[in-house]
């Protein structure tokens, strides 16, 4: 084959974008999935439905996460911080101003998106180990700052009397309705994410993660990109936390502390980072034994936490960050060393 | 100014206290930090044994020899820690960061609830070897000794480790790692020993640092992650790998801690944040950083 | 004529070191220019140099005429200026067509457009590009599990996906196999003759071919510039080479025996 200048004109490449018939049979098991989670509370018990409940608020979590964690390849150990921050703004609001429906969710991606650019601004502007240190220490001083400012947060008895969120007036007063909630704000921000990295600037952020000097030199600036993936996760961490707020009616400081935020990172790590549904699939195991093994524990979860994230290390052939390091070499030779 | 200085005469004596013992906690962290580019969160589940290790050895009935003992056995087991995570943390010496901070993430969960296990949810307290258990007068405040004697023992160490990092034959291979790794490799030296040895070190410091807070913060679940967060901001203020940055991040965080909170309350944690966020943008490779920051 | 790409006085030091010692360097618009040298003579480090990656610690770079000395590489790529690399450094987890929209998309696309969105404009030249350097058949396979020549295939065609007006090629050819190389010569003697291109080699078979102008480095000074029948001939050159002067400067590879094969 000859080789041919820019100038020529060739015809476009036959496999520009999948077909459209592809795109819809690529959406059916997401759809069968909203719609089997919304048939659920017709056949389950009250308790059941509940915990299906916390598990969609927290697979949202670990979502946003993962488009940290997984798609941009920023390991962030602070992440419920904005989680808790959101919760804590939809539930003083839902308390203060009103409990309509899509107020206490606008709140929640407001905050935690403010607050993931008040904070974020700086952090990402470090990497690697810096970087996991950063968020540890963001998360637990905005814990702190949760347990300390008494007359908004409530303190350590966290804020509590929180109302069921209200749709035209009526209250969402049993389980099912309440399920429902969560579950349309749980599949608007999983859109949302799902949005971001099908985007051309999703592309841009797994550009960043497989090899950030590199798209330097293809002219862009990793700064602003990061940060806005930034502050999009910490903003749907918000909505995660407005829903937890209004499906557990309480706040409390370890809603926003470190081992929620590690609870989040097991779900990416163990579901499989980058793919977003994965780490929801992660979130759904991590809420069941918790609740399961929880009590016999005799509330010494964090030691069996623990055990598992000494065993995923090891057990994780590529690692816990596996999309990114899957293929090695690359990443390895990235390195520049003087001549 | 002096009628200010005598009213916040304790905060700022208080300040220099936490901040002796910050410095003792944050330089292991820093050195193995900087050095390895290994994030030990379990530094602050080695500080929490450390002071049920107090705890058990000194109790309310404090004496000279239980609290030496105490102090020398937190020595041992301290290093011998630290030489596991070494040995652990080896095969993950071309992961990603993530998979080092996970595992010591898991390390430290696992220690700490171990620890409250066996010793409870409730706090408990460490009494001062008998002499340092009183009050002194200073400057026409009152202030118990012990935390005068911490002042100084922070100073010893700083001392110490400075002689040993700028002296020493283990200190020229640390400085030396922590600018280029490689270069210890060439050097014909073993560069597992090298972190090794630091990491023991390092984390036998955190464990007599846990004896040395006892008496003053005694000890409690969730203490662990409050010394860590502590360390980690000494450590990003300071530089990684920097004994200098460790010791003045130490310091200023001291001060934060103790005068933040008196005059500020609530605002502390605020403070502590804003002064982290300040270094960062003045400073990315923090006060004394040997090394501007991993861009990966 | 302005150069297109001129340094003047270009110095990086490591340490004690410096790698890349007072070097001007002059290269006119549509020049193919190579350099070359033994290893640790400075090449790598001086194309870093000119393309931002890193800054000199002294010295100026000027891009057409304007002072780039103190513009990030980022600023520097979107004048159009566009770099290959001697270790392929590519996005590895992405197919070889994500790799080249990537790029494009920078440079004619939306790439800060958050929702899913068809690019046709970026998708064409995608196309046209994959087809140019040959890789049209491996277009969806990753770029980690392509075969080493086919990724130096894929960096040209990334490169050129930055619509440069120079392109800066360090050791574009190695680990080519002989047919590889020339399939790649080939590829470079196709560009637009307006693209200036600028290459650090070791195959001194593919700098006579390719270059019109060779400047040979030798312990990070300039040793000579010049056509390539004058580098060719002369007689400094070669001893950089083999080093017959300094037994202790002897870094001699396959590329380097070459000189005195050739000559």
């Amino acid at each position: 084959m000859t080789p041919r200048t820019t100038a020529d004109a060739a015809p476009p490449s036959a496999t520009a974008a999948p077909e459209p018939p592809r795109r819809l049979l690529r959406a059916a098991p997401m759809a069968a999935t909203v719609v089997l989670l919304a048939a659920a509370p017709l056949f389950l018990a009250p308790y059941a439905t509940t915990t299906l409940s916390r598990i969609l608020v927290f697979a949202l979590l670990a979502a946003s996460l993962d488009l940290l964690v997984g798609i941009t390849g920023l390991p962030s150990l602070g992440h419920a911080a904005y989680f808790g921050v959101g919760a804590y703004a939809a539930g003083w609001i839902t308390i203060h101003l009103t409990p309509a429906v899509p107020v206490p969710l606008l709140a929640g991606a407001a905050f935690g998106g403010v607050a993931a650019a008040a904070t974020g601004w700086f952090a990402v502007r470090s990497a690697g180990v810096f970087f996991l240190m950063l968020t540890l220490a963001i998360g637990e001083i905005v814990r702190q700052v949760a347990q300390s400012w008494d007359s908004v947060t409530g303190g350590s008895n966290g804020l509590y009397g929180i109302d069921l969120p209200s749709v035209a007036g009526a209250p969402l007063g049993n389980v099912g309705l309440l399920h429902w909630y969560v579950l349309a704000g749980a599949v608007l921000g999983y859109a949302v994410l799902r949005a971001v990295a099908a985007s051309p600037f999703g592309a841009v952020l797994r550009g960043i993660r497989d090899n950030e000097p590199r798209m330097r030199a293809l002219g862009y600036r990793p700064y602003g990109y990061k940060l806005a993936a930034f502050v999009i996760a910490g903003s749907v961490a918000g909505v995660a936390g407005a829903l937890l707020a209004a499906q557990q009616r309480l706040v409390t400081p370890s809603d926003l502390g470190f081992t929620t935020a590690a609870l989040a990172l097991l779900a990416v790590v163990i579901g499989g980072a980058g793919t977003l549904w994965g780490p929801c699939l992660g979130a759904a195991v991590v809420v069941l034994v918790r609740d399961a093994l929880g009590p016999t524990l005799d509330g010494h979860g964090p030691l069996l936490l623990g055990v598992v994230f000494i065993a995923v290390v090891y057990l994780l052939p590529r690692g816990a960050a596996g999309v990114r390091l899957r293929r090695g070499p690359g990443r390895e030779q990235s390195e520049q060393e003087p001549t | 100014m002096l009628t200010w200085l005598d009213a916040n005469l304790v905060s700022i004596l208080n300040g220099l206290a936490i901040g002796s013992l910050l410095f003792i906690l944050a330089v292991g962290l820093s050195l193995v930090f900087g050095m390895m580019d290994v994030l030990n969160l379990a530094h602050g589940a080695l500080f929490l044994a450390g002071a049920y290790l107090g705890h058990l050895f000194v109790g309310q009935q404090a004496g000279w020899a239980s609290f030496a003992g105490a102090l020398g056995v937190a020595a041992v087991i301290g290093a011998l820690a630290g030489g596991g995570l070494s040995v652990m943390t080896e095969p993950l010496a071309h992961r990603s960061h993530l998979d080092q901070a996970l595992l010591t993430l898991g390390v430290a969960l696992v220690v700490a609830e171990l620890l409250s296990i066996a010793f409870g949810n409730d706090v408990q307290s460490v009494a001062a070897p008998p002499g340092l258990d009183g009050s002194t007068v200073v400057l026409g405040s009152t202030y118990p000794v012990y935390r005068l004697v911490l002042i100084g023992i922070g100073a010893l160490l700083a001392v110490a480790v400075h002689v040993v990092i700028e002296r020493t034959r283990l200190g020229l291979l640390v400085r030396a790692a922590v600018a280029d790794r490689e270069m210890v490799s060439a050097l014909g030296v073993d560069e597992r020993r090298v972190k090794a040895a630091v990491f023991g070190i390092g984390s036998a410091l955190a464990m007599v640092a846990g004896v040395l807070g006892g008496p003053i913060y005694g000890a409690r679940p969730g203490l662990d992650s409050t010394v860590l967060i502590l360390a980690l901001v000494v450590v990003v203020i300071g530089g990684l790998g920097s004994v200098r940055g460790a010791l003045i991040g130490a310091l200023v965080i001291g001060q934060v801690e103790s005068l933040g909170r008196v005059l500020l309350a609530d605002l502390a944690s605020f403070v502590l944040f804003g002064a982290l966020a300040l270094v960062l943008v003045l400073r990315p490779q923090g006060l004394f950083g040997a090394r501007a920051q991993a861009r990966t | 004529m302005t150069p297109m790409l001129d340094g003047t006085g270009l110095r990086r030091e490591f340490g004690a070191l410096a790698a890349v010692d007072g070097v001007d360097l002059a290269v006119e618009p549509g020049a193919r220019h190579a350099v070359i040298g033994p290893n640790g003579a400075g090449k790598s480090t001086l194309l870093r140099l000119l393309s931002g990656t890193m800054r000199p610690t002294a010295g100026r770079v000027r891009l057409d005429g304007r002072d780039i000395t103190r513009l990030a590489e980022a600023s520097r790529a979107r004048l159009g200026m566009a770099q290959t690399f001697q270790h392929s450094s590519l996005f590895g987890s992405m197919t070889a067509r994500e790799n080249v929209t990537l790029a494009a998309q920078r440079h004619g696309g939306h790439p800060a457009w958050p929702l899913p969105r068809s690019q046709r404009g970026v998708a064409v030249a995608v196309g046209e590009l994959l087809e140019q350097v040959g890789l049209a058949t491996r277009a969806g396979i990753a770029a980690g599990e392509l075969s080493h020549g086919q990724r130096r295939q894929l960096e040209l065609a990334v490169a050129l996906a930055c619509r440069p007006r120079i392109l800066l090629l360090d050791e574009p050819a190695a680990g080519m196999s002989a047919a590889e190389s020339a399939r790649f010569a080939g590829l470079i003697e196709a560009l637009p003759a307006r693209l200036t291109v600028i290459f650090v080699e070791h195959d001194l078979d593919l700098v006579f071919r390719l270059a019109g102008h060779v400047t040979v480095l030798h312990l990070g000074r300039v040793l000579l510039s010049g056509p390539p029948d004058r580098i060719r001939g002369d007689p400094a050159v070669q001893e950089a080479y083999l080093g017959t002067r300094d037994r202790e400067q002897l870094f001699i590879e396959p590329g380097g025996a070459d000189v005195a094969a050739g000559t």
